[in-house]
C-alpha cells in the first residue's frame, strides 16, 4: 500500500473527493449568492433553505410522482426558481431602498420558515434518494477508485459554473446584468425592464442553489436541516472570496471543499473548523477577500 | 422628576412586585435573554452593527460560568464575573477581526466565527457535548446570601439586570455614545471628523459582548444549566428578532421584545416545530410591515402628538 506521510494514498483520494464534491456545492451556492447580490444587494440567507427545497423536490417527484433523476435535475431548479420569483415579487421588492441588513433578516425569516414547513412535514431524520442505475460503481484510476456518480457531480457543477460566467460575462444579456448592477437607473433608461431583471436575476440564483439540492440529494441523505448547515459555510466561503468576482467564488468554493477534505484526513477534530480558522486568516492578511473589491 | 425617571421608577417597582403575581423562573429567564437583548441592542440599534453570532458570547459565558461554579466551586458573583470576563476576551478577538469589514460582510464574518465557536463547544471535554452541564448550583452570593430560594435568586438577578441597563443608559448617553451614533449615521463622516471609527466599534464590540456574556452567566445560574442550544446560530437569530420585534436602536425595545419572545416560546412549546415557523413569520412581518417595532412604533405615535 502506498503511503504519503504516513497516510493511505486510497484514504487520501477518498476523503479528497468527497472535499471536491463539497466544494462543488460551495461553488454552486456561492456563486448564486454573489450573482444575487451584485443585482440586488441582498444577502439570501434562504439560499441554504432553497437548495434543501431543492433537494425535496427531487426527491418528491421520485417517490411521489416516479419522475427520474434526469427529469427532476431540471424540474426541480424550476421549482425553486418558481418560489423564487414568489419570494422576490411579494416581499423582497419592498426592501430594495432600505439598509441592506434588512435584506438579510426577511431572508433569515424566510429560511426559517422554510425549514419549519418541511421539519414538520417529514422531521428531521434523513429520506435517502436512491442513484440511478447509470451511476452505482466506480471507475478504476489505478491508484484509487472513483464513484461514478461524484466525477458526474464534479463535471457536471463546473460545467454550470462556466456556463454562468459565460453567461455573465461573454453575452449581451449578462452585459445588460453587469450594467443594471452599476447603475440600474440609467439602464432602465436605455428601455431595459430592470425590475424583471431583478427578479429573473433572483429566479436564476435560488434556481442554480436548487440544482445544488438537486445534486446533493443522492450523495447527502436529504433533511431539512441540510440547508442550514451548509450556508453558514458558504458565507465564510464569500467572506473568503469576496462577492465581486465570479470566477473567483467558484475557485475559492473548490478550493475550500479541498482543503476541508485534506484536513479530515490530517487532523479530523478540525474538519468542521478548518473553513472558518482560513477566515479568519484572510481577514487578517486581505480584509477585502482574496477576489475582493470592497463597494 | 423628569417623565422618562418616572417611567423607570415604576417599571423597577414592577419587577420588583413581578415575582409575587407569575413565576420568579419565567421572569429570571426573561430578565436574562432581555439584557442579552439590550447588549445586542447596544451595537446594532446605536452602532449600527449587525452582529449575526452574538449567541457565541451568551453560551460561552454560560459555560464558563457553570464550568467554575460546578467544577471548580466558585462563587457565584465570581463565577459570573468569570463568563462576562470570558466573554469580553472573545469579544475582542472576534471584535478585532470583524470590524475589518463593513455592513453585510460583518453580519457574515460574525456568524461564521459563532459557528467555529459552536463546533468547538461540541468537541471541547468540558461542555459535555448534547448533555450540556446540568444541575449547576446556584451557591451562596459571597459565602453569606444561600441563592437556593427562587425569589432571592430572582432579586440577584434584577439587581445585575438593573444594574447593566444603568450601565447601558449611561453609555448611550455619554460622548462615546453620541460618536457610536455619529458611526451608525454617516461613517465616513464620522470618519473625516477624525474620530478612529475602528476602534469605538470595537469598543462597542467587546462591551456588548461582555454584557452578553454577563446575561448568559446569569441564566446559566439562575437556570441551572449550559447547553449548546445557547451557542446555537438560531439563538443568534432569535436576540436579533427580540430586538426587531421590540424596537432597534430604543432603550426599552429589547426588554419588551426579550419578554414577547420567551412568553411565546413558553406558550407555544406544546406546537413543536411550529415555533420555528411562527418564528420566521414574526421576522418576515416585522421586516415588511414593523420596522420600527412595538417600542419604536409607541415613541413614533407619541412623537407624532407632541409636534403637530
Amino acid at each position: 500500500m502506498t503511503e504519503i506521510f504516513g497516510i493511505p494514498i486510497q484514504a487520501l483520494m477518498g476523503q479528497l473527493t468527497i472535499g471536491l464534491v463539497n466544494g462543488c456545492f460551495y461553488a454552486m451556492l456561492s456563486l448564486g449568492l454573489a450573482v444575487i447580490f451584485g443585482m440586488l444587494n441582498v444577502v439570501n440567507f434562504a439560499h441554504g433553505a432553497l437548495y434543501m427545497v431543492g433537494a425535496f423536490f427531487s426527491w418528491m417527484l421520485l417517490n411521489y410522482a416516479g419522475v427520474n433523476y434526469w427529469f427532476a435535475l431540471i424540474l426541480a431548479p424550476i421549482g425553486v426558481a418558481i418560489v423564487g420569483v414568489i419570494i422576490e415579487k411579494t416581499m423582497l421588492r419592498w426592501l430594495y431602498q432600505l439598509d441592506h441588513l434588512y435584506g438579510l433578516l426577511l431572508t433569515f425569516g424566510l429560511a426559517l420558515i422554510i425549514e419549519g414547513i418541511f421539519r414538520h412535514n417529514y422531521g428531521s431524520s434523513g429520506q435517502p434518494y436512491e442513484l440511478p442505475d447509470v451511476f452505482r460503481g466506480a471507475f478504476d484510476l489505478g491508484f484509487m477508485f472513483l464513484p461514478k456518480y461524484r466525477a458526474w457531480v464534479v463535471v457536471m457543477s463546473i460545467v454550470v459554473c462556466l456556463a454562468t460566467w459565460y453567461l455573465i460575462e461573454k453575452t449581451k444579456l449578462g452585459a445588460y446584468l453587469r450594467a443594471g448592477t452599476e447603475n440600474p437607473k440609467l439602464v432602465q433608461a436605455f428601455g431595459i425592464n430592470v425590475p424583471l431583471m431583478v427578479t429573473l436575476t433572483y429566479a436564476f440564483g435560488v434556481g442554480l442553489a436548487g440544482l445544488a439540492g438537486v445534486m446533493a440529494a443522492p450523495v447527502y441523505l436529504v433533511n431539512p436541516t441540510m440547508g442550514s448547515g451548509i450556508i453558514i459555510v458558504v458565507f465564510a466561503v464569500v467572506v473568503i472570496g469576496g462577492m465581486g468576482s465570479i470566477l473567483g467564488s467558484i475557485v475559492t468554493g473548490l478550493a475550500l471543499g479541498l482543503i476541508e477534505g485534506l484536513t479530515k484526513v490530517v487532523y479530523p477534530e478540525a474538519s468542521s473548523t478548518v473553513v472558518f480558522i482560513i477566515m479568519a486568516i484572510v481577514l487578517l492578511i486581505r480584509p477585502a477577500g482574496l477576489f475582493g473589491r470592497e463597494k | 422628576m423628569s417623565r422618562t425617571a418616572i417611567l423607570y421608577v415604576v417599571l423597577l417597582a414592577m419587577a420588583c412586585i413581578a415575582p409575587f403575581v407569575g413565576y420568579p423562573l419565567f421572569l429570571m429567564k426573561c430578565l436574562c435573554f432581555a439584557l442579552f437583548a439590550c447588549a445586542f441592542n447596544l451595537l446594532v440599534g446605536f452602532t449600527g452593527l449587525l452582529s449575526f453570532g452574538h449567541a457565541m458570547f451568551f453560551g460561552f459565558a454560560a459555560y464558563a460560568c457553570a464550568h467554575s461554579a460546578k467544577v471548580w466551586g466558585w462563587t457565584p458573583e465570581v463565577a459570573i464575573l468569570f463568563g462576562t470576563l470570558s466573554a469580553g476576551l472573545m469579544g475582542l478577538v472576534v471584535g478585532w477581526l470583524a470590524v475589518r469589514r463593513q455592513g453585510i460582510y460583518f453580519a457574515m464574518v460574525t456568524l461564521a466565527l459563532s459557528q467555529m465557536v459552536y463546533f468547538i463547544c461540541v468537541q471541547a471535554p468540558f461542555t459535555y457535548a448534547e448533555d450540556g452541564i446540568q444541575g449547576v448550583p446556584r451557591g451562596k452570593l459571597l459565602g453569606v446570601i444561600d441563592l437556593k430560594d427562587d425569589m432571592v435568586m430572582y432579586y440577584f438577578v434584577l439587581a445585575i439586570f438593573a444594574a447593566a441597563f444603568a450601565l447601558i443608559y449611561r453609555v448611550i448617553h455619554s460622548p462615546f455614545g453620541q460618536v457610536l451614533k455619529s458611526i451608525r449615521e454617516n461613517e465616513p463622516r464620522a470618519l473625516s471628523l477624525g474620530y478612529d471609527v475602528d476602534k469605538y466599534k470595537l469598543v462597542a464590540f467587546v462591551l456588548s459582548a461582555a454584557l452578553a456574556g454577563l446575561a448568559g452567566a446569569t441564566k446559566s445560574l439562575s437556570l441551572g444549566l449550559a447547553t449548546l442550544t445557547d451557542v446555537t446560530w438560531q439563538m443568534s437569530g432569535e436576540v436579533v428578532l427580540m430586538t426587531l420585534l421590540g424596537g432597534m436602536g430604543t432603550i426599552l425595545g429589547p426588554v419588551v421584545g426579550a419578554s414577547a419572545i420567551i412568553a411565546m416560546g413558553n406558550y407555544l412549546s406544546g406546537f413543536g416545530s411550529w415555533v420555528t415557523i411562527i418564528m420566521g413569520a414574526t421576522f418576515v412581518v416585522c421586516v415588511l410591515l414593523f420596522r420600527r417595532g412595538i417600542v419604536g412604533e409607541i415613541e413614533h405615535r407619541l412623537g407624532k402628538k407632541k409636534s403637530p
